[in-house]
């Protein structure tokens, strides 16, 4: 490689000569008295090459560089080769970004020779944007600014989420807590999705941090959101704060419900609708009110029970190519709170009696208000429920979180007129359940059958509390 | 590994052909036929007609022996001798050497304490490659993308951890029978027991608890290999922290393992590993990765079968502790700074691979017994492998080959020396050329190399004052490869522009370690570019990589050519 490359590495002063641009040869004269930054090129690593592509910088802005040492790899018309630079110095300013196009010989970074130089080198990218280079980035250092006004505006989930973290991040060997354990791919993932580990919460094995921990803090401020289209909860607090006539960045977490949003279209869903007759669970609510038993936990244990019966609709598709049967019914259940939405999970909700259930819903919204909830506490469910009916909505349609096989959205509990099959015509309280799904696994006759068995443990809901009366 | 399975399945073949000639046997005495068509011919023959004379030496043998015990001076070679050859250790070099020896009339036994086969067939290249096949597999079926673009659709792919453990293990078998009864069918006398050199030409073996046997032998070759080197304060407990020797039986797959160690064994466990879905964490004691390999290939490598996948690394780091797993707790690894040595990092993983390199096994060969002193345990030869004694003076009759010597601790080397050895035996001076061996790491795709690497070539010319080129080709410009899909590799020459000598070839990419051997051969029998770049190659395969590569090499006009072929030959 050497052999090609050494010609493409030469100091800026002799390259700047071949422009023909008058503009330049003022900057070559500047140069010249210094001649400490050097532009680092596009090489021409086969005869037949005209232009290289960015397939990766080995080095970031501001890394040393030693002689021989790799900063990019360029791929040709033939091969993904290393580029080796020739000098020592610092990688100054970064031009031509991966997965860009550069033609042979034009720039496409800058080498400082010193650490005092990099501002030089960094203006002087900036300004010499035209001379060669396909497509030059020199919004580099801006974007940082952008990116560190935006973490305060999340500062406050943030870090109450981080303070839990590290507190059952416990590892037995981590010397209490204060060494991050991750796997290798998880800190890959975290690396890509831009994940603080130091905010991840382990579910591996002896508290590690795994892939699929990384995946559910990174999903997991959307799947939230995902849950609900519009919550009349959130809008609220919201306008009381707004300004007429700004447009308002999303904040990190806002930015990843818009990602994860635009994600669910890449899922084939569909809806089935059910109406069903909820006298006798209202009667039966009304029984154990006292007992701390709330609407939510009961709808959570019935969905729970008849998901137990039907496995598939508690499915979901990893890859596009295989169902993931959960070996759990956990219950995802979306809550407004304060300037979001959260997913709270109710675990083993078809084992776990209905009292527990209750006094577990009620400690886990405390917590959700209190932003104390843990990772593993709102990304593990694995069925979502949203229920918009105490605000008198009837019937509505839900985005099916990414990660998970179905979502079923809950209207309000109304009486109806109702005519029997005997003909004759009654006053019953009827509520209507619409469910999404994947397609991919979960098939229409799944839901149909599902909703037929949710509709009789609801109508007839002596199960709900089976076995567990104290 | 080739030669050897070739030639262990050939075996039978060849007593096939025998018994349809065997009326014409007595006439004809072909021990020398040399015609490379007659090889497995001869090797059938050479066999029958060794059991023969062996029979009638038979008596002297037992007489012999008679002699030697009655003398009980261990300090006199005996007169006559037991055997022509004695090898201790039946691995692949021992085999080797053993089936040489018979096409070329010696009378050979081979002790083995252990089983046949060896470090290579029973815990080594064998064993791995069934594991690799199963990883190449994997590789593919789960390449959702690679499938797409060659069209076709898969279903999610599954393994089963005993299904491909049992390959392996079948696999293993199966070689180690092979190589057993190719040996028998030659009428090599198998001895059991652990061989211990008594004096000058003389061997002792026996089983524990058994009386010892002792045998004479005109010549002696050591051939006991090696055992993995696991550095102190590593305790192996063959469960979560294991050897190669344990990791090949595949009884389980960690959700994380370290691998300490970087260069063949460990490369390939990664990719064993990663493909049935663990994640991996290498430990490697020098700056960079795949420390060995040429610097490029390395980085390409690099590129390609690590940083893709589950695996993160610490270079420059000495695990100094490793603890099993137990109570528990993970197994935890210290390191420290292999520079400074303060102490750097502790690791917490399900399992640990050591995989530093492999220490010789020459403890209790009695090589004190002829004033023969180890150097770290490896046995000192000269170039013709003959074992060195403690004052630097040749021991004579003593040959000492393979891991044993430590000159190449590859499989393939070992056969080529006890080859070597048994020549110099018969009359015939030869010495091996080393930088001729090829040498292979079958990850996916594979990396493989021969002779000098450019920073040793450099070196090299310039000690001697002579000028290096490098020459090189893609796979992505492979009709072949491109018809795979495979389109990633590089193959690289490294040759001297002034006379289109051939030191080194370097290949990453598909089938690589089947296609260093076109290189490998040219450097061994000396032959040039500016005249293998006229061979042909089929088109479209692989092997045009090489045919580019050599035809891309810019060697001075002035380089003398041979013409092999003077008279044009009309088919």
């Amino acid at each position: 490689m050497a052999h090609i490359l050494q010609t493409s590495f030469l100091p800026s002063t002799s390259t700047l000569r071949r422009a023909p641009i008058s503009a330049s040869k003022r900057r070559s004269q500047s140069l010249r008295v210094k001649a400490k930054i050097r532009e680092i090129f596009m090489p021409a690593l086969s005869s037949t090459m005209t232009e290289g592509k960015i397939v990766s910088w080995m080095k970031s802005e501001g890394d040393k560089l030693s002689k021989g040492e790799s900063v990019v790899v360029v791929e040709s018309d033939k091969a993904d080769m290393d580029v080796e630079s020739f000098h020592e110095g610092f990688l100054a300013a970064i031009m031509v970004e991966e997965g860009g196009v550069a033609p042979v010989g034009s720039a496409i970074a800058l080498l400082a020779e010193t650490e005092d130089e990099i501002a030089e080198a960094k203006a002087k990218s900036q300004s010499s944007s035209g001379i060669g280079s396909a497509q030059v980035v020199k919004e580099k250092p801006k974007q940082k600014e952008e990116l560190e006004q935006a973490v305060p505006a999340v500062a406050p989930t943030a870090s109450s989420t981080k303070t839990v973290a590290l507190g059952s991040a416990v590892h037995p060997a981590s010397e209490g807590g204060k060494r991050i354990v991750a796997s290798p791919y998880a800190k890959k993932l975290a690396k890509e999705l831009k994940v603080d580990l130091g905010t991840v919460v382990g579910t591996g094995p002896l508290g590690r941090i795994v892939a699929k921990d990384v995946e559910a803090a990174a999903a997991a401020a959307s799947v939230v959101a995902a849950a609900l289209p519009a919550s009349p909860a959130i809008a609220a607090p919201v306008a009381s704060g707004i300004e007429l006539g700004t447009v308002v960045p999303f904040t990190t977490m806002q930015g990843a419900v818009s990602r994860n949003m635009v994600q669910s279209l890449s899922v084939p869903t569909f809806r089935v609708g059910y109406t069903i007759t909820t006298n006798a669970l209202d009667a039966l609510y009304k029984k154990i009110k006292s007992k701390g038993v709330t609407m939510t936990a009961l709808l959570a244990k019935a969905t729970a029970l008849a998901l137990a019966q039907h496995p598939v609709v508690n499915s979901c598709c990893r890859d596009g190519n295989s169902f993931t049967y959960n070996s759990s019914i956990n219950i995802a259940v979306a809550v407004a709170i304060d300037g979001g939405l959260i997913t709270p999970v109710l675990q083993d909700a078809d084992k776990v009696d209905i009292y527990t259930l209750s006094r577990k819903w009620k400690e886990l919204v405390d917590k959700a208000r209190a932003k104390q909830l843990q990772p593993h506490e709102y990304n593990t469910g694995t069925f979502t429920l949203s229920n918009l009916g105490m605000f008198g909505v009837d019937r509505f349609d839900a985005i099916l979180p990414p990660g998970t096989g179905a979502i079923m959205a809950v209207g309000a509990s109304q009486p109806a007129v109702v005519a029997s099959k005997d003909g004759r015509i009654g006053m019953k309280n009827q509520m209507q359940v619409n469910v999404t799904a994947d397609h991919r696994v979960i098939y229409g006759a799944d839901l149909a059958s599902f909703l037929q068995t949710l509709a009789k443990i609801i109508e007839d809901p002596k199960d709900l509390t089976l076995g567990h009366e104290r | 590994m080739h030669s050897i399975c070739s030639q262990a399945t050939a075996v039978p073949r060849s007593n096939f052909a025998f018994d349809s000639h065997a009326p014409a046997l007595p006439i004809s005495k072909p021990i020398n036929l040399r015609f490379c068509g007659l090889r497995k011919e001869a090797f059938g023959f050479s066999g029958l007609t060794h059991s023969c004379s062996s029979r009638v030496r038979f008596t002297s043998r037992g007489h012999s022996k008679r002699i030697s015990a009655s003398a009980e001076n261990n300090g006199t070679p005996p007169k006559s001798f037991d055997y022509d050859l004695i090898i201790i250790g039946a691995g692949v070099g021992g085999h080797g050497a053993a089936l040489h020896a018979v096409e070329k009339g010696l009378k050979t036994a081979i002790i083995e304490g252990d089983v046949v086969g060896g470090t290579c067939v029973n815990r080594g290249c064998v064993p791995s490659k069934a594991l690799l096949a199963v990883s190449g597999k994997m590789r593919e079926l789960q390449s959702e993308h690679h499938m797409k673009a060659l069209g076709l659709q898969v279903s999610a792919a599954g393994y089963d951890r005993q299904g491909v453990a049992d390959h392996a293990n079948n696999l293993a078998s199966k070689i180690r029978s092979n190589l057993t009864n190719s040996m028998k069918a030659l009428g090599v006398d198998i001895l059991t027991g652990f061989g211990t050199v008594v004096g000058p030409q003389k061997v002792k073996y026996g089983k524990v608890g058994f009386p010892d046997n002792i045998v004479t032998a005109k010549d002696i070759i050591i051939a006991t290999g090696s055992v993995p080197f696991v550095p102190k304060g590593i305790e192996v407990d063959g469960k979560t922290v294991i050897t190669s020797d344990h990791a090949l039986k595949l009884e389980s797959v960690p959700d994380w393992i370290a691998i300490v160690g970087s260069g063949y064994i460990g490369l390939e466990f990664s990719d064993v590993y990663t493909a049935l879905g663990s994640e991996v964490t290498f430990i490697e004691a020098l700056d960079q990765l795949m420390p060995g390999f040429d610097p490029e290939i390395g980085k390409l490598a690099q590129r390609v079968l690590i940083n893709p996948r589950k695996i993160d690394y610490h270079t420059g780091v000495f695990a100094t502790k490793i603890t099993p797993a137990k109570d528990g707790k993970p197994v935890t690894i210290e390191l420290i700074d292999a520079k400074t040595k303060e102490p750097k990092d502790t690791l917490e993983v399900d399992a640990a691979l050591i995989a530093t390199g492999r220490a010789p096994f020459t403890n209790g060969l009695g090589l004190e017994n002829i004033n023969v002193e180890t150097q770290r345990g490896f046995v000192p030869v000269d170039e013709r492998m003959q074992v060195i004694d403690a004052n630097g003076n040749l021991v004579p009759h003593l040959y000492c080959i393979g891991d044993a010597n430590g000159k190449m601790m590859l499989a393939h080397a070992a056969s080529a020396q006890g080859i070597s050895v048994v020549e110099q035996v018969t009359g015939r001076d030869h010495v091996l050329n080393h930088l001729s061996i090829p040498a292979a790491c079958f990850t996916h795709p594979e990396i493989s190399m021969v002779g000098l690497t450019e920073p040793q070539a450099r070196e090299k010319a310039e000690k001697e004052g002579f000028e290096v080129s490098v020459a090189k080709t893609s796979f992505k410009a492979n009709t072949k490869a491109l018809a795979e899909n495979e389109g990633e590799g590089l193959a690289k020459l490294i040759y001297r522009p002034d006379n289109g000598e051939i030191l080194g070839v370097h290949i990453f990419g598909l089938h690589a370690a089947d296609l260093i051997h076109e290189a490998s051969n040219a450097i061994a029998l000396g032959t040039r570019i500016q005249d293998i770049k006229f061979a042909v190659h089929a088109h479209p395969t692989l092997s045009e990589v090489l045919d580019e590569l050599f035809k891309s090499a810019k060697v001075k006009a002035t380089a003398s050519s041979h013409v092999p072929v003077s008279e044009p030959v009309a088919v």
